[in-house]
């Protein structure tokens, strides 16, 4: 643009939020050729510079999510990797997991390679794909982590399906050391969700639709925390909805189980966040409208 | 209308004089059913249309004569025989039925909710026959028309529903009606089957069959389907009639003698009623029959526009 060749772009006036170097307030954020080259309270605009007025904005780093679905291989009628890292930087997220729910799904280099092609065609947000826990996702045998981690999965998980073997988990645990990948777990005892479409209690009695009980989730987390415990793995509790988990991620703080540096942890999705008191007339789109990222208890 | 509503989807929305008016209109057209000749104008030229995703022999048959009777044209509409099989949605087959213009869709699924859905989508009168584990609001109406027959009114009155609550629709609405009528509602069965909360919908919860019968004015049986049951809600159908049915012996020493008898059938026959007390003195299960066809007559009147509401070329 300018006659030196570089572009330079300034926003103004937006609340700069930043926690890794402490920053919360207003400040003018200078990007130099696609690089942040100054965060500063004054700065001198030079003349070439496009401008962006971004006050009343929040201006942050690129947002990580650790858990998304881009479906592809196998269901781009739902999304694609193109059109799901699209979604993710008009949000502000910059790089993503891919959960490796795919068909087939993500258990062997071959998906986890034509998932990184797919991604760096796109030349949107960095993807990081999640490879399987167990081949195929069938919850028997051990996938292949070492191909996993060398085509570049950073995680393994059977997202969708909880891993309901104690023993398969324990070995998984165990193999994935030598790796040093982390497993996220999607906490689930399939005999006691039944065929439950919504939290246990007055709200699904009075509906008439079936309940499952919050201990669903919580046997699970306590199964993994054990495990985690006598074999020294990593857990991440994918979807923490229940205060059961809470409480039970808090005692194995408390431990000392869990290193301030990491292995167990745990998210939960906006989705979770919602009481059934919501589903008063079968509108899911009440689940939707709740906003809230820590960890809830849907139960209350 | 039925007070305020255009659709009886349930009779949690219905209050007291919403439900005294459809049964204080099933009694003229209890009347009408005992004529020699049992049919009336009302509803000429008005269309209903069942649109049942369940089987149903009682409740589907019922719609059907109460709609003949008011002289309605009656299409019988089942999912078996139906563009279902081919994979339509529940949407798209209640569009196009709508398109052929009928007053009133008639709808039983095995989804709870269904009726909600079909009510949101449709410009029609859309009456629930049962949905899922949620209500069966005509049922809750016959029900509550049979104890005010036989008892004189529900006020001051105790209700014992007993049996698999937790999948039962016609306790869901018994439960929302009676209470409003002035009756008390005691829920009866094993723990397994009585939903977790069911007391905040004003209910009391006895697990002993003898106390909850106990001084109780009517009893209602559930029957116990196997086809819902997926879990092991109960060891075998032997153990439960033995603590949970109610046979001649139970009924001569545990009920009240003006007590009576319901059941929304079908009867498993010896599993939760043995064949004396089903076709004994304190049965009154063939008039809960005969009065569903009366309360459905007032349900579709009430809905079709009869009662001068307009037809519905006025209403759009």
């Amino acid at each position: 643009m300018s006659a030196s060749g570089s572009e330079v772009l300034v926003l103004q006036g937006g609340r700069v939020i930043d926690p890794s170097s402490d920053v919360d307030g207003v400040r003018t954020v200078v990007v130099r050729d696609g690089r942040i080259a100054a965060v500063a309270e004054r700065v001198d605009v030079p003349s070439e510079a496009r401008v962006l007025d971004v006050r009343g904005q929040w201006v942050t780093p690129g947002f990580i999510d650790l858990h998304v679905h881009l479906r592809e291989p196998g269901q781009e009628y739902k999304e694609t990797v193109e059109t799901g890292t699209r979604a993710a930087v008009a949000g502000g997220f910059t790089a993503v997991c891919a959960m490796p729910n795919t068909l087939p799904p993500n258990d062997n280099a071959s998906v986890t390679e034509l998932i990184l092609a797919r991604a760096a065609a796109a030349a949107l947000a960095r993807v990081y794909p999640v490879g399987c826990i167990s081949r195929g996702r069938k919850g028997e045998d051990l996938a292949e982590f070492g191909e996993l981690k060398a085509a570049g999965c950073v995680a393994v998980s059977d997202d969708g399906s909880p891993v309901s073997s104690a023993g398969l988990m324990r070995r998984a645990l165990e193999y994935a050391l030598a790796f040093g990948l982390p497993l996220a777990v999607h906490e689930e005892d399939l005999q006691l969700v039944g065929k439950g479409v919504m939290n246990e209690g007055p709200a699904a009695t009075r509906l008439g639709l079936k309940g499952n009980p919050a201990q669903a989730e919580d046997v699970m987390v306590l199964r993994d925390i054990a495990l985690a415990e006598l074999t020294g793995g990593r857990v991440h509790i994918s979807h923490a909805s229940s205060a059961g988990t809470v409480r039970a991620v808090r005692d194995a703080k408390a431990r000392g189980l869990v290193p301030d540096n990491h292995p167990l942890s745990g998210r939960s999705f906006t989705n979770l966040a919602s009481t059934g008191a919501n589903a008063t007339d079968w509108r899911t789109s009440s689940f939707a409208s709740v906003a809230a990222a820590t960890l809830v208890n849907p139960s209350v | 209308m039925i007070g305020r509503h255009r659709h009886l989807i349930g009779l949690e929305g219905l209050n007291r004089e919403e439900i005294l008016q459809v049964l204080d209109l099933a009694v003229s057209m209890k009347e009408v059913l005992s004529r020699p000749v049992k049919k009336v104008p009302s509803l000429r030229g008005k269309s209903v249309v069942n649109l049942f995703f369940e089987t149903s022999t009682r409740t589907r048959s019922s719609f059907e004569i109460a709609a003949k009777t008011l002289s309605a044209d009656a299409l019988n509409w089942t999912s078996a025989q139906s563009s279902t099989t081919k994979g339509e949605t529940l949407l798209d087959t209640a569009k196009n039925l709508e398109a052929m213009r009928p007053d009133v869709l008639v709808i039983r699924h095995s989804a709870s909710g269904a009726p909600n859905f079909l009510a949101r989508n449709v410009g029609c009168a859309v009456v629930s026959a049962g949905d899922g584990a949620h209500e069966h609001p005509s049922q809750g109406l016959l029900d509550c028309f049979t104890i005010r027959e036989k008892l004189g009114t529900l006020e001051g009155k105790t209700v014992a529903i007993v049996g698999d609550i937790s999948h039962s629709r016609v306790a869901r609405s018994d439960l929302h009606a009676m209470p409003k009528l002035g009756a008390k509602v005691r829920l009866c069965g094993p723990p397994t089957m009585i939903p977790r909360g069911v007391e905040a919908l004003g209910a009391t919860v006895e697990h002993d069959l003898r106390r909850a019968v106990d001084g109780a004015d009517a009893v209602i049986m559930l029957r116990i389907q196997h086809e819902r049951i997926g879990d092991p809600l109960i060891p075998n159908t032997r153990e439960y009639s033995k603590f949970w049915g109610l046979n001649a012996r139970k009924a001569r020493e545990w009920l009240k003698p003006e007590a009576v008898v319901l059941h929304p059938g079908p009867i498993n026959r010896g599993v939760e009623l043995s064949s004396d007390v089903a076709d004994g003195p304190h049965s009154v299960i063939l008039d809960q029959v005969q009065n569903g066809v009366a309360v459905r007559m007032a349900i579709l009147y009430l809905l079709a526009g009869g009662a001068g509401e307009g037809t519905r070329a006025e209403r759009a």
